[in-house]
């Protein structure tokens, strides 16, 4: 259990994912099996127990503590888990410190009135540290920031290989995955990819350079479509398995049952998740009301139905594609879209042109229906063959520009990591009128990045030059109509929120420039913003 | 027995002895000071008289100068002298180096004022010395049962395996300049770690003094080479403050760590965007407070400061008699 627990103790406080791959890769380069295997699967949310509950937890601590030195200590800490997992008191001898897979094992058969014995002794046995990671282990969702494709690249860094590779026999694996580590140790075979229903590695676009691209490149070599603003999906029916991927190989097909009934079909297409209404695509944040969730409902799925878009097509029957030119597998994709008649499954239409200018002209101004919400266009060259990677050529993606807006800083936090020395994380708000008919500025999102190292270093001593609060880690900076810094804050699209006090939610926004020439009171009003909710 | 108060009471400058006519620690300049250890907030400069181990006042004397106070008297571990009609002897207290706890009796009434103290090994002081007393005067920075700092090779441990998995990164340990970062350093020598560990400037005095009174510290270097690259692979020793400041700037891809007790809550370490926190402290955690309490046995207990809501809480479980001081002025140091 130590090196488990010393594992995710580190990576719950380390910011970068450079440094938190060296841990992982590490921990399985010197753990053995199985107990490599189970982390693996814990780290990948592969692992689920559902017999422990905070409450028995909280119980089986009243009987060890007393209660007011419990409640003192849980209101200095504020984590239940954390608190006990400190407080509990070790029993020396009572038991031998049990190891990781031991733990793992028996969990997994355990009935839910064993589980709090088993549980019990282990506190007993473990130090704090242990302790911790044993109780977010058993009580669901680890937390430490790491998700599941940074877990198999790590898997990756250890056996040296791509990452595409891992993925490609991922799901013809399952915990504890020791043919998985023989083979990325070299002892033993590549595990066969052939099993049905796995995932095959995607292929991505680069985003495309207007000035250098365009002027080597030959419209007539490529198609072109609207990039929807959906997720990337790879659904997958085959000999009698169905699922659905995400583009980094999540299985989630548990939380799209609805998709799942509706492919009607046999083989792999590449498509785009969304929620459509009477065959209109949804806002985002639509969709994401059904994403990152366990497991789903009726009502959920009546409120906002999910099916998919398909663009590409992998495999057809038995046949792989993968190998033959976009223009062919699009062919057999129109033909396999129109012959598996389904309500959850509708055809990108490619959007025709003939010279850039055209194409930069519709991008600009996305013909009336679905494109006018699209993140803009994809370019695939005809003759490309389904590679997985990110390879520079074949496929394109040129995004919509993006929303524009001058706000001013309100608000800098201290970063994290190589970042904590500066003011990085920043909080900037735009004018509106209050009830009074005074102008105050109000914080409409928040940015960390988009700025080099050189402006990090001048905005971080305007933050320290002109604090006027500070409130731990966040200093509140000087903003008002005669003094300010003004930034131009670039993001992809707006919604309503109620969340926010300005009532509008940026996606991925980002400093697009400093305006270290324009006066605060010139930058822009709640009003305007208001206003591209309706373009957004 | 006297009533306790007439030897010791809690008075605006700090504990006073009327009997003696002087002050523990007092936090205002005063005639007449006992000093427990060299800590800021309890050795203050300004006082006529001060009595303190040879360690004690020399590190007050780097710290604020040679007229620190008007003057100094040197008392040795263990040996009692008559003020008045007052005993003092001062004992080990395993804080940092020269703390001690200051043992003063009168009639029939013994009380000793801890000062801060712990129990667990410092290779840079000796041992606290438990003495039973008639009323022990307890400080209760930890004072709550979440906090029991594990064993400090383990945290040593984790800081190395970290240099040794991080080669291209700069470890900059946070530590407090009196006590914590001797203590580090040794730690670190004697767990076998000999390459040259870097300083902050703010280190450079007190690691010296240290070194004039015996504790080794190894090869040390000034931490500013102009080269980045030099730093890579490399622990830098240096107060809290500076580790998440623009002086951290110089080290290539530094890892913040920090050691103190406060690290062994999550979000304490969080707050302050410790990516390794290292639970070593030089006060006592909840079990060294409460089996100390129970060495000690005795008749009263009286706190100082700290978390005391919970070891008063514990006192009424075990019988003890307790009181809090709440004594105002002892800010916690390692919160710098």
């Amino acid at each position: 259990m130590r090196a488990f627990a010393h594992l995710l103790d580190r990576l719950s406080f380390t910011p970068s994912r450079n440094a938190k791959l060296v841990l992982v890769r590490d921990y399985l380069r010197e753990a053995p099996d199985p107990e490599r295997g189970w982390a693996l699967a814990a780290l990948t949310g592969a692992l689920s127990f559902s017999a422990a509950k905070p409450a028995f937890i909280r119980k089986a601590m009243e009987e060890r503590c007393d209660p007011e030195l419990f409640r003192l200590s849980y209101d200095y800490v504020g984590d239940l888990a954390e608190t006990v997992a400190l407080i509990w008191p070790a029993r020396h001898g009572a038991n031998r410190e049990p190891d990781f897979s031991e733990v793992i094992e028996a969990l997994r058969i355990a009935s839910r009135g064993q589980v709090q014995s088993l549980l019990e002794g282990w506190l007993d046995a473990l130090n704090a540290n242990e302790r911790w990671a044993l109780l977010k282990l058993v009580t669901g969702g680890l937390r430490v920031g790491v998700s599941a494709r940074l877990a198999k690249q790590a898997a990756a860094d250890m056996g040296g290989v791509d990452v595409s590779e891992v993925e490609e026999v991922w799901h013809t694996q399952s915990p504890p995955y020791e043919d998985l580590f023989a083979w990325l140790e070299k002892r033993s075979e590549k595990p066969s990819r052939d099993a049905p229903g796995r995932f095959r590695p995607v292929m991505l676009a680069q985003a495309v350079d207007e000035e250098a691209d365009f002027a080597k490149l030959d419209p007539a070599d490529y198609a072109a479509e609207w990039k929807w603003d959906g997720i990337r999906v790879q659904a997958v029916s085959e000999r009698g398995i169905k699922r659905l991927y995400t583009r980094t190989a999540d299985d989630i097909s548990h939380t799209f049952p609805d998709v799942l009934d509706g492919m009607t079909f046999e083989g792999v297409i590449d498509g785009e998740l969304l929620v459509m209404r009477d065959g209109r695509v949804a806002p985002f944040g639509d969709l994401q009301q059904r994403l990152n969730r366990k497991t789903t409902d009726a009502k959920l799925m009546a409120n906002y139905p999910a099916s998919i878009r398909a663009y590409d097509l992998l495999l057809d029957g038995t046949d792989d594609l993968r190998q033959m030119p976009f223009r062919q597998r699009r062919a057999r994709l129109e033909n396999f879209v129109a012959k598996a008649r389904s309500p959850r499954i509708d055809l990108s239409a490619l959007q025709p042109f003939d010279n850039w200018e055209e194409l930069r002209a519709l991008r600009a101004r996305p013909p009336a229906g679905d494109p006018q919400s699209a993140e803009g266009l994809m370019l695939k060259r005809w003759d490309s063959i389904y590679e997985a990677g990110r390879p520079k050529g074949p496929w394109f993606k040129w995004k919509r520009d993006p929303f524009l807006i001058d706000a001013v800083l309100m608000y800098a936090q201290r970063g994290h990591g190589k970042r904590s020395s500066f003011y990085s994380d920043y909080t900037f708000g735009v004018w509106r009128e209050d009830e009074e008919g005074k102008r105050t500025l109000t914080p409409v999102g928040k940015a960390y990045f988009g700025f080099t190292d050189e402006e990090l270093r001048q905005i971080d001593k305007f933050v320290r030059d002109n604090t006027v609060e500070r409130f731990g880690p966040v200093r509140s900076v000087r903003a008002d109509k005669d003094f300010g810094l003004v930034m131009e804050i670039a993001f992809e699209g707006l919604q309503r929120s109620t969340r926010h006090k300005s009532g509008v939610a940026m996606r991925f926004p980002r400093i697009n420039r400093l305006r270290w020439d324009k006066p605060a009171r010139e930058a822009d009003e709640l009003r305007t913003l208001e206003k591209m909710l309706e373009r957004a | 027995m006297i009533k306790p108060e007439t030897l010791l009471c809690p008075s605006p400058a700090g504990l006073y002895c009327p009997p003696g006519d002087f002050y523990v620690d007092p936090v205002r300049p005063v005639a007449r000071a006992v000093i427990t250890h060299g800590h800021s907030d309890h050795a203050r400069s300004g006082h006529g008289a001060v009595l303190a181990t040879a360690e004690t006042l020399a590190i007050m004397e780097a710290r604020y100068g040679a007229g620190f106070a008007g003057q100094t008297q040197v008392l040795p571990y263990g040996q009692p002298i008559q003020h008045k009609d007052v005993e003092i002897v001062l004992q080990p207290a395993g804080h940092i180096l020269g703390s001690a706890q200051a043992v003063v009796r009168w009639k029939d009434c013994k009380i000793v004022v801890s000062g801060d103290y712990k129990r667990r090994r410092d290779p840079t002081c000796p041992a606290f010395v438990p003495v039973p007393c008639d009323v022990f005067v307890s400080e209760a920075t930890f004072g709550l049962p979440v906090f029991r700092h594990p064993d400090d090779r383990e945290e040593i441990a984790k800081l190395l395996r970290s240099v040794a998995q991080f080669p291209g990164r700069t470890h900059l340990v946070g530590a407090y300049a009196l006590g914590k970062a001797q203590r580090i350093i040794c730690l670190l020598r004697e767990a076998g770690y000999g390459d040259t560990i870097y300083i902050h400037g703010a280190l450079q005095r007190l690691n010296d003094l240290y070194e004039s009174f015996g504790v080794e510290l190894g090869p040390l270097a000034p931490a500013t080479t102009e080269r980045k690259k030099d730093f890579e692979g490399a622990i830098v020793v240096a107060p809290p403050s500076a580790v998440a400041d623009r002086w951290a700037r110089r080290f290539p891809d530094p890892v913040a760590a920090f050691a103190s007790g406060w690290m062994r809550v999550r979000a304490r370490a969080r707050q302050r965007g410790v990516e390794l926190p290292l639970v070593i402290s030089d006060h006592a955690d909840w079990d060294e407070l409460t089996t100390t309490i129970k060495e000690v046995k005795p008749g009263e207990l009286w706190i100082t400061h700290g978390e005391e809501d919970a070891l008063l809480r514990w006192a009424q479980l075990e019988d003890v008699k307790a009181r809090a001081l709440s004594l105002v002025g002892y800010d916690d140091e390692e919160e710098v």
